[in-house]
């Protein structure tokens, strides 16, 4: 007897016929019937009408019956609630059964029936099983309090589910203890701050422990789960690598990723001179390469992560490029991504075998494989210095082969290094330009017009070729126009007598008969320069461009970090944040790298605890965005006013993605901060303090007052820096901005003046910051709620927060800044005094400043003099308080006086001071200590200011 | 986590589908089908996004199986519970084929609803499966019988249940061998490595303790240190010894204690199980050289002259020697002449196909064809594919040797003697390519 019979009956009437055969008293009747059904459910047929008949075959003691009417009931128990009570009886009874099989098989069923009615009765069925002898019943019942949780989470708070759960971590069966972590993690996914899984160095042990008992997918969870716990120190860190490793030699590739995630993420933790930190490293390449002998679809999951890996730490696969070939056979994502691998891995020292794999590969069939070894060619000619001569020879032989796609892709790529190493490789110019008709794609033909703009003056018949173009200059893409505009008017500008007549056509094509506005703009930009002052347009357009990064297509080092932290998961193979792909609250938690920490940390100041002192992973490439980098990311910010108004955090319009954390050495500081409860979606978020500062009222003298009342001497308010102009109305067709920050009881705010210097009234006025270093945005909208009128003038104070994206600027108090009004976006950048961020809790505890300022490294300290200040040290101490630094003690000996200071910065970084004041002595030392010695420089400014002001 | 599980058959009809999570709805059976089964571009990733789903799939002749998850799950565990799945199925019912699949649909459903809870994978091995879903029932056990099945379900030793017992005790042992070659059309070695299998089948009784050990460099020189001089321990390990990259593990075998001293110790599942991989890249032995000389003719014809020389001992036979030369799309016609085997142009294959059935060691043999061109005026060049090659050796081209096998039950009364051995040796050709 075979089953596939079932699949095949689509007469009509068969639900009837189905109804008669699942009431017949014949036992093997109602099984095929229910079979039947079954078949129809599964291809997509509307079986639920038979709900009644099918549940009334549930009371068997026929465990195949049975199991297929569970089956059914899974399925249709939603659309058919009152009638799945049917059921609960039947689940309940089987959940008192001697055979620990039907147990389990009830208890597992009744989770996976969100119905609320058999919710309920879920619960007690389900307290016995989480407690059943059997361990079997127990690791079932681990995963139904997940699924519980699923379906009503207040439920399985209030039956006290979760404690129970966290005792089956200490479970005799290694599986049991598997399901409970496994269980654990999800639940604690979506209660990102209930610390639910409470890892601590005992219940590490347990899962460490259970790691070498259970299945391989039970280690998976453990191996998963122990990803998220920072150790405490290098020392713990380092032995639970040490237990973790053995699982490197695991047959399960998924068991071997995760065992690499745990890893990669504590070795961060190890310095860097250990013996071990070496060892750890030559152990993790052989079982990388070993994933790449697995099947195609776990090679390609391999791949990606190793392309996060080789980025991460490039030294763990430095030697082995081999592996990395690609293989003929191999299916085409294993292609592209091997090849994205060796781009990576290309060193001086494997260059010559890498070239000619790729050339190789450039003879290959698939188009999109051979256009991005193409394209890697280039890449490798502009990392690799040595070998560009030898990149670009290749080129040439390709563009032999005249090889449409080819031909066009490596024009794109000679492109590139033109710009990468000018005046070198010139002479290939003329075979490029044999080429030329047969470019069709837009990149090629952009690629190619920008080389005979740039070297018009090397180019004979520069002016033919771009007139060529120009024919069908309105068929052109935009990309194609505005190349083609730019290279006209470099040529014009070279060689200006023959091509005065060209320039005119291509710039009356761009103004007047376009209607794109990009290319309008740009014609229009180069007509007036052009006409009014051609020296200067000179050096605008022909001046000298920078030279291109080595590596352009660098994941961004944060997200490389968040990305470490999911290896193996499905964010490693998108390479993308789980948040963009993960609907609702679940895994938008951002995870991050744990910062490296001294053995002996000082636990009195948790603030700090973190907070190493500035020793970022230097193997990181870090990259620091060029000017048009920045641009871009500015041209991309949401211009539109926030919708909400008023200054709490909630409400500050922190749509803007994820967030981005410090690169360098300050990212660490924001490590051990948690998310706000209130933002729901990820930012790391500021420091506890932050919201009630910014809850403070926002009037200002108040809160001098009440400062007054506090009888700490004198102090006068923080400081102020003068008003200077950041963006000229030459700049900005007419608007002028100036202005200046300060800090008013706990708000900073940014105290804006507009003045419109046009002949036209500007409106609609819009304001966005870059991402910045301590995560400064605006915290309401711009209030600029009337027009304004030619020469008119308004001042407005914008409260700012510290939570928006962060990243790090240079100089570190620079600030970049986009106002739009309705006749354009302007772009500024300013400095803010580094005051301002200073917060009113600032004050340490003396014991505590003793301990932190003997556990910062002498390194980190930093000496400033401050010249010509004629204040006494008592004066000099309130007018610092005033702008929250806080003498914490004083100290005289022999006529100088010390004074020990405190300072915090709104994300938490402590800054410690020592200022030497001598009577007498207009001159003032000061020693900063910080762990992040970073801000040193900035906070020294501030004194300076304050102290002459 | 996994959100659901499908099953499809060549033209996308579903032919299992099992959902686990709630966020999965009907319409991701049809999503899958839409856009990647009826897709008319070649798959492009195993992985696939759509709608915030995503897609993981695996082929097995014409069936498609696909896990769906709107999580960010381990993708890596989700494809290994994918093999894992196909590993059961055929342990169950055999080929995985759209009439068997049919066929035991109702199994299929009952080891999708044990092996996947909530979409967390639980103990899949076929031993312990074996002995409580049967599909015949399983009403009529004992309470010890069934305490039995949970506990090695669940226990430390997953993959053996208690009380097995056989006459005779006896292991067979294959080391199964994959040599990889990529040579330039000059002879020069671009990549070289060997992938390996040590297959183990046992019939042993009760819970027999086994400890494994080959010709392991690092064992073999650790032990040389132990004992003997250096010099001694050189002499020994010498040409015996190899080098072995990586290696991973059944997971009977105790991780830590081969981290710690090396060892390989276990307690084997019964029947077949693949104890251990490993790759080695030093000292391989390649069984054959290919010499591969291409000549152009004119725009319509090509010479193709290619030599094989067998590189081991004379006394061993190589047998299913196959080597393909790849011919341009625009053959109208080849002529070929062989020393040795049989050789055949095959149109549908464009490849020169030639065979050989044995071939002892150090011998050479050639083949020589002509290809007549039909003109064309395509641009591009042909890309000549390399020149590969199958084979089947009796011998490890690693050069792994096997050093014993100890077996210890100190349970029952039979001893490491009394057990029957039998160790074997294949050596096959994994991707063995010579460009031309």
């Amino acid at each position: 007897m075979t089953d596939s019979k079932y699949f095949t009956t689509t007469k009509k009437g068969e639900i009837f016929e189905l109804k008669a055969e699942l009431n017949s008293d014949k036992k093997e009747k109602k099984k095929e019937a229910v079979k039947k059904v079954i078949a129809s459910m599964t291809v997509g047929k509307d079986v639920s009408a038979l709900f009644p008949d099918v549940v009334n075959c549930m009371q068997t003691d026929n465990l195949e019956l049975k199991k297929l009417v569970y089956l059914y009931l899974m399925n249709y128990a939603k659309s058919q609630p009152d009638m799945a009570i049917m059921a609960v009886n039947t689940f309940v009874k089987d959940c008192e059964d001697p055979n620990p099989l039907i147990r389990a098989l009830a208890v597992r069923t009744m989770g996976c029936i969100r119905v609320d009615k058999i919710t309920e009765y879920l619960c007690e069925p389900l307290r016995k099983c989480l407690k059943d002898e059997d361990p079997y019943v127990r690791k079932t019942a681990a995963v139904c309090v997940a699924k519980l949780h699923d379906i009503n989470a207040q439920l399985v708070e209030d039956q006290g589910f979760l404690d129970t759960l966290k005792d089956l971590i200490s479970d005799s069966n290694p599986m049991v203890v598997a399901n409970a972590v496994a269980a654990l993690s999800e639940i604690a996914e979506s209660h990102p701050n209930s610390n639910l899984l409470d890892l601590n160095p005992q219940s590490i042990n347990k899962l460490l422990t259970a790691l070498n008992e259970c299945t391989e997918w039970g280690q998976i969870f453990i191996l998963d789960c122990l990803a998220n716990y920072t150790p405490r120190d290098d020392r713990e860190s380092q032995s639970i690598c040490e237990r973790v490793t053995p699982r490197l030699s695991h047959a399960n590739s998924a068991v071997v990723l995760s065992a690499v995630k745990v890893l990669m993420k504590f070795m961060e933790m190890l310095p860097k001179d250990l013996d071990y930190y070496g060892t750890l490293l030559k152990k993790l390449a052989p079982p990388l390469v070993t994933l790449l002998s697995a099947e195609p679809e776990l090679q390609y999951v391999a791949l990606r992560n190793i392309n996060l890996i080789v980025q991460k730490r490039p030294e763990i696969l430095k030697h082995e490029m081999k592996v990395f070939f690609v293989k003929y056979n191999d299916p085409i994502y294993v292609k592209l991504e091997k090849l994205d691998i060796m781009i990576r891995l290309a060193s001086q020292a494997n260059i010559a075998q890498v070239l000619a794999e790729l050339k190789e590969y450039a003879t290959e069939v698939d188009v999109d494989f051979v256009r991005k070894a193409v394209r890697a060619i280039g890449r490798c000619a502009i990392k690799v210095e040595q070998s560009a001569e030898r990149c670009v020879s290749t080129l040439l032989d390709l563009i032999q082969t005249k090889v449409n796609y080819v031909v066009q892709e490596a024009i794109v790529v000679i492109k590139d290094i033109f710009r990468k190493y000018p005046n070198k490789y010139e002479s290939v110019i003329a075979t490029l330009c044999e080429n030329l008709d047969s470019l069709d794609e837009p990149e090629a033909r952009a690629a190619m017009i920008w080389i005979v703009g740039e070297y018009a003056e090397r180019i004979d018949n520069a002016d033919e070729l771009l007139e060529s173009f120009l024919e069908g200059f309105h068929d052109e893409s935009t990309q194609v126009q505005l190349q083609l505009l730019t290279a006209i008017v470099k040529l014009f500008l070279k060689k200006p007598t023959e091509t005065q007549e060209l320039v005119q056509q291509v710039l009356s094509l761009a103004t007047q008969d376009s209607d794109n506005p990009d290319l309008r703009d740009r014609g229009y930009i180069y007509w007036r320069l052009l006409s009014t002052d051609p020296v200067a347009a000179k050096e605008v357009v022909l001046a000298e461009k920078p030279l291109i990064s080595e590596e352009t297509d660098l994941i961004e080092p944060t997200l490389l970090e968040e990305l470490i932290c999911h290896i193996g998961t499905l964010a490693s193979v998108y390479h993308k944040p789980p948040s963009a792909f993960v609907e609702g609250s679940r895994g938008v938690m951002h995870k991050r790298l744990p910062a490296r920490t001294g053995s002996g940390e000082g636990t009195e100041c948790p603030d700090v605890g973190n907070a190493a002192g500035g020793s970022a992973p230097e193997a990181a490439p870090s990259i620091i965005p060029s000017q048009g980098d920045l641009l871009g990311d500015l041209l991309n910010l949401d211009l539109a006013p926030p919708t909400t108004t008023g200054p709490t955090p909630s409400t500050s319009g922190m749509q803007m993605g994820g967030m981005d954390l410090l690169g360098g050495g300050l990212e660490s500081l924001l490590f051990n901060m948690v998310s706000h409860p209130k933002m729901g979606a990820g930012f790391g978020a500021a420091p506890a303090v932050m919201p009630a500062s910014l809850n403070a009222p926002v009037g200002g003298g108040l809160g001098d007052l009440f400062d007054l009342g506090g009888g700490v001497g004198m102090p006068m308010g923080a400081y102020i820096p003068p008003k200077t102009v950041w963006l000229p109305a030459m700049k900005a067709k007419g608007l002028e901005i100036s202005g200046t920050f300060a800090r008013r009881a706990g708000v900073i705010q940014m105290e804006l003046v507009l003045t419109n210097k046009a002949m036209s009234v500007m409106t609609d006025f819009a304001i966005q910051f870059n991402r910045n270093s301590f995560g400064l945005a605006p915290a309401g909208p711009l209030q600029v709620l009337t027009p304004l009128g030619p020469n008119q003038t308004i001042e407005v104070s914008l409260p700012l927060s510290t939570v928006g994206p962060v990243m790090k600027m240079d100089p570190l108090n620079n600030l970049q800044v986009a106002v739009k009004n309705n006749i354009d976006v302007f772009y500024f950048s300013c400095q803010y005094p580094i005051s301002m961020l200073f917060v009113e809790d600032g004050k340490m505890e003396r014991q505590v400043f003793l301990a932190t300022w003997k556990d910062i490294p002498n390194d980190n300290e930093s000496q400033f003099q401050i010249q010509d200040c004629h204040l006494n040290s008592e004066a000099a101490s309130n007018k610092l308080q005033g702008s929250n630094i806080f003498t914490i003690a004083k100290r005289t000996v022999e006529g100088q006086d010390m004074l020990y200071m405190s300072i915090k910065l709104s994300n938490g970084i402590w800054v410690l001071a020592e200022l030497k004041v001598q009577a007498g002595n207009p001159n003032y030392t000061i020693s900063l200590k910080c762990r992040a010695p970073e801000v040193s420089q900035c906070v020294f400014q501030c004194y300076e200011a304050v102290l002459k002001n | 986590m996994i959100g659901g599980l499908f099953i499809y058959n060549h033209k996308g009809e579903v032919l299992i589908s099992r959902v686990y999570r709630d966020d999965i709805g009907r319409n991701a059976v049809d999503a899958f089908r839409v856009n990647v089964i009826h897709a008319r571009q070649q798959v492009r990733s195993p992985v696939t996004n759509i709608a915030r789903t995503s897609f993981f799939h695996v082929k097995r002749s014409n069936i498609w199986l696909a896990a769906v998850t709107k999580q960010n799950v381990n993708a890596a565990m989700v494809f290994e519970f994918l093999y894992k799945m196909c590993d059961v199925m055929t342990a169950y019912f055999g080929k995985i084929s759209e009439e068997n699949i049919k066929n035991n649909f109702v199994l299929i459903y009952e080891l999708l609803d044990e092996i996947l809870d909530f979409g967390y994978p639980q103990n899949s091995e076929t031993g312990a499966l074996k002995t409580f879903i049967t599909q015949t029932g399983i009403k009529s056990q004992s309470k010890e019988e069934q305490s039995q099945i949970t506990s090695q379900v669940t226990g430390q030793i997953g993959w053996r249940r208690e009380g097995i017992k056989y006459r005779r005790n006896e292991l067979f042992l294959d080391v199964l061998e994959s040599v990889n070659l990529l040579m330039s059309p000059q002879g020069q070695v671009l990549s070289a490595h060997v992938s390996g299998r040590v297959v183990m089948k046992s019939y042993l009784s009760g819970m027999p303790e086994c400890k494994f050990g080959m010709n392991d460099k690092i064992v073999i020189d650790k032990q040389g240190k132990g004992g003997a001089t250096e010099e001694a321990a050189g002499k020994r390990s010498g040409h015996q010894s190899i080098a072995i990259d990586d290696c991973t593990f059944h997971q009977c075998v105790r991780l830590s204690k081969f981290d710690a001293e090396r060892s390989i110790s276990f307690i084997p599942p019964d029947g077949e199980c693949e104890l251990m991989r490993y790759r080695t890249t030093k000292d391989i032995i390649l069984p054959f050289r290919v010499i591969p000389l291409v000549r152009e003719v004119g725009r319509t014809k090509l010479e193709v002259k290619v030599v094989i020389k067998s590189n081991f001992k004379p006394s061993l036979l190589a047998q299913k020697i196959e080597v393909r030369i790849p011919t341009p799309l625009n053959t109208s016609g080849v002529q070929v002449i062989c020393m040795k085997g049989k050789a055949k142009y095959k149109a549908s294959e464009n490849a020169i196909v030639w065979k050989i059935k044995r071939m002892a060691g150090m011998k050479e043999s050639q083949i020589s064809a002509e290809i007549e061109l039909l003109p064309t005026n395509d641009k591009k060049k042909w890309a000549r594919p390399p020149i590969s090659m199958n084979f089947e050796v009796p011998f490890a081209p690693s050069g792994l040797k096997v050093r014993y096998l100890k077996v210890f039950e100190p349970k029952l009364n039979y001893s490491d003697h009394d057990v029957i051995k039998w160790v074997r040796y294949i050596g096959r050709s994994g991707i063995y390519e010579t460009r031309c």
